[in-house]
């Protein structure tokens, strides 16, 4: 229980609607977690959420646009750490 | 301290309006938000200035004291002093709509020294942060340093953090230990720490992911003929037996003589050995004639 925070919490202190997390949910870019009849999300997800509001309220990314770019920086990420890879093993040529 | 040119950092005319600098604003924040723009410092200093440059064209006030002063604007403070003593007040309002970008909070010495600080105030949508915020540090090792798993104790924003680096961690390696961050008020989670390793090789090993490589030379005689010579690895020295006939590049492979494996105990990769075969030079007059003679031996 103590890594979970409910929802409401979240809503209060964003300002965003509960219906923003349940988008988000929709669209398999969070996971809600319901225990009895209280809705939570796990504290590690709370960084991820930060950006996804962030992109919502100051640049004005709708849901759709938050799930495109979300994918987008995920093969960034991957594209960048093969990247890394590639690095070192250049210098296996380089004297 | 330089004068900095605001429309040209938003890429807009200087009669542009209120909805053209709003819309270039936003489109400029766009392409450099750091969000979209993970670990990229050119696009964070890109985005502090996008924002500065908002803050002061988005506010009418700050926008009429920026065109009017323009490149005098270190004479700025003696007007506007001037202007108090002839009891001209302006309404002190900051009119427009907020800067919104929270984070932006670094302000150039620019813009410090003509309008203090941000004016925005309460109108932006801020960056509330339920979270704390995570920290990133970059720590130099050297090759030999990780091929054994060690502790570490780190200063992190003043605080000393003892962390265990997992023998095998690669160059360019990022790694989050949790929690590690900082804290915030309200009682949300800590942020983490994310720490990136740069490993720097000065052996004569060359690293590939858990292998090793080197050169290893070999005189010509032991190449022709056979025999045993002794190598280094990375942790010691190995005999090796080298058969008769052995050309110049050959490789061999030392299984698991190579580098640990992340997070696998007691697992290595491999050491591949190149020979490269010295050629004797200099010869003596008798060297020569030998060698003439084996070469005869050869063709005939």
């Amino acid at each position: 229980m103590e890594n979970l925070i409910p929802i409401p919490v979240l809503c209060d202190y964003y300002e965003v609607e509960l219906s923003f997390f349940t988008n988000l949910s929709d669209m398999g870019l969070l996971e809600i977690k319901t225990i009895e009849t209280s809705q939570y999300i796990d504290s590690d997800a709370v960084y991820e959420i930060e950006k996804m509001i962030r992109m919502h309220q100051e640049l004005e990314v709708n849901m759709e646009g938050i799930d495109v770019v979300f994918n987008l920086l995920q093969k960034i990420d991957a594209l960048q750490n093969e990247l890394t890879t590639l690095k070192n093993r250049l210098r296996l040529y380089e004297s | 301290m330089a004068f900095i040119d605001y429309y040209k950092i938003l890429e807009v005319d200087k009669k542009a309006t209120e909805a053209e600098i709003k819309k270039a604003y936003r489109k400029l924040a766009r392409k450099y938000h750091p969000d979209l723009n993970p670990n990229d410092k050119e696009a964070e200093k890109k985005f502090k200035e996008i924002n500065e440059a908002n803050e002061v064209l988005s506010h009418v006030e700050n926008r009429k004291k920026y065109n009017d002063y323009g490149e005098n604007w270190q004479h700025a403070e003696e007007f506007e002093k001037s202007k108090q003593q002839r009891q001209y007040h302006g309404n002190g309002q900051q009119g427009g709509f907020g800067g919104g970008f929270g984070g932006g909070g670094d302000f150039s010495d620019f813009f410090e020294s003509m309008f203090g600080g941000p004016t925005s105030g309460g109108g932006g949508r801020g960056s509330a942060q339920f979270k704390g915020q995570d920290f990133n540090a970059e720590l130099h090792l050297e090759l030999k340093e990780v091929y054994t798993t060690h502790k570490r104790t780190l200063t992190i924003n003043g605080k000393n953090i003892r962390i265990t680096i997992p023998a095998g961690v690669e160059n360019g390696q990022q790694i989050k230990i949790s929690g590690m961050g900082g804290e915030v008020s309200g009682g949300g989670p800590k942020g983490n720490l994310y720490i990136t390793f740069t490993v720097e090789n000065h052996t004569k090993f060359k690293r590939d992911k858990n292998n090793l490589y080197a050169t290893v030379n070999l005189d010509l005689y032991t190449a022709l003929l056979g025999g045993e010579i002794t190598s280094d690895t990375f942790d010691g020295k190995v005999k090796l037996t080298v058969k008769p006939g052995t050309q110049n590049g050959t490789k061999v492979k030392l299984k698991e003589k190579g580098f640990p494996i992340y997070k696998k105990e007691g697992e290595f990769g491999d050491l591949y050995l190149t020979y490269q075969i010295q050629i004797p030079t200099n010869l003596s007059e008798k060297e020569k004639k030998l060698f003439t003679e084996l070469a005869t031996l050869r063709t005939s």
